[in-house]
């Protein structure tokens, strides 16, 4: 392998004192942050949305689970929710899902469709386009709900 | 330094000059940030700046060379032909996988620092230096030769329609820029990587091959095609301008056919 022969043979030359080595250094040094195009921020969003509905999901599952426990716990949980704070919880909730889906699909898009692959970038504004459009159908109506007491 | 650079020269001195150190084309001071990491004096890569004259036609790789023979002769990165055939002097410029001898100074953004460090994903050896041993490790798994049963008494006849359909995939030079662009292959290092894919695709689409079953088995493992999550930076890094991408998307719809 390449870091046991020439590197060895620089380390030791012949008559110099022996200099205690530096321990092992990291072989994977942290360097700056790749700087990726529309492509990779689109699977970093990806990745995040998908971990926080993953999230999600798992204490949704524990809350609708409780009413097999004891109803009026359940009752005292989903009270809880209906809370500003949780009002905009909601919000982002919706607004990752609605991010996951549509990139999902472009995703599919630019797997199985070559062209979707030569015009992924534009897609991804595609997608952001579409997100926008769906959280401005989405927004003023859960604030009056949340904010407003419409409900 | 180009034909039409030294005419103009000459014709700015007023004189029929044959010499490029006379020509009055404007020099400029770029700062390059060099990631440096020596595994003997080292427990840490660290950043180290270097100020160098540079004309408007020099390229990356013109200041590395110039802070090596100049200032610092301990720099050390690869470098063969210098003229982006052999593809040993990947970096990361600025943040993005380019090779050095193609990346022109003037195109940087040189009211900043430009900042060059290693290939991510690889170890670290020295510098810019990396152990490319993994990365052709993958490459030798695809079995990236022709594998063929029939002796033709002259060459193999191929139609041009059938030579384009790999056309692409034909101009890699093994450079490892989208290998070590891929965000997958910086946390997964079994990961095959764009190369090799790129590499298994120039064989699987040649109809003269008969193995591609054999790599499209190869690379339908859980660390094979599977592993892509199309971020597009190896197409953006490819210094040959090959759709690596495009190419991973076609070997992962050839595994689902079963044939290529």
């Amino acid at each position: 392998m390449p870091d046991t022969t020439a590197g060895s043979v620089a380390a030791q030359p012949a008559g110099s004192p022996a200099v205690p080595r530096v321990p092992a250094p990291r072989r994977r040094p942290a360097g700056t942050v790749y700087r990726g195009r529309e492509g990779m921020w689109s699977w970093v969003l990806h990745r995040i949305t998908g971990t926080a509905i993953y999230f999600f999901l798992l204490v949704h599952i524990l809350d609708t689970a409780l009413v097999r426990l004891s109803p009026s716990a359940y009752n005292a949980v989903i009270d809880t929710y209906k809370t500003p704070i949780m009002g905009l919880g909601e919000t982002a909730l919706v607004a990752a899902i609605v991010l996951h889906a549509f990139n999902g699909l472009r995703i599919i898009l630019v797997d199985f469709w070559s062209f979707a692959t030569r015009h992924q970038r534009a897609l991804f504004w595609v997608v952001v386009a579409l997100w926008v459009v769906t959280m401005a159908g989405f927004v003023p109506e859960q604030f009056a709900h949340v904010f407003g007491g419409a409900s | 330094m180009s034909d039409a650079a030294n005419v103009e020269a000459a014709v700015a001195d007023g004189a029929v000059s044959t010499g490029v150190a006379e020509a009055p084309i404007e020099a400029f001071t770029v700062t390059l940030i060099i990631r440096r990491f020596d595994p003997e004096v080292d427990a840490e890569p660290h950043w180290q700046d270097f100020d160098v004259q540079m004309y408007p036609t020099d390229r990356v790789l013109d200041a590395l060379h110039k802070i090596k023979w100049e200032q610092d002769g301990s720099l050390t990165f690869r470098r063969s032909c210098a003229h982006g055939v052999c593809g040993s002097d990947a970096m990361r410029i600025n943040g993005r996988n380019r090779l050095a001898c193609k990346t022109l100074i003037k195109d940087l953004d040189i009211t900043k620092p430009i900042y060059i460090e290693a290939i991510k994903g690889l170890p670290l050896e020295k510098d810019l230096v990396v152990d490319m041993e993994p990365f052709f490790q993958s490459y030798r798994e695809v079995q990236p030769f022709l594998i063929a049963s029939s002796k033709p008494e002259k060459e193999r006849l191929q139609s041009p329609a059938a030579r384009e359909r790999f056309d692409d995939t034909t101009k890699c030079i093994l450079c490892a820029a989208c290998t070590s662009s891929c965000p997958v292959f910086w946390t997964d290092g079994q990961y095959f990587g764009p190369a090799a894919i790129v590499n298994a695709h120039r064989f699987i689409f040649d109809d003269r091959d008969e193995a591609a079953k054999v790599r499209l088995d190869i690379l339908n493992d859980r660390e094979g095609v599977w592993r892509c999550r199309t971020t597009f930076n190896c197409t953006e890094a490819c210094p040959r301008g090959i759709e690596v991408t495009k190419a991973i998307a076609e070997v992962k719809q050839a595994v689902i056919r079963g044939h290529r």
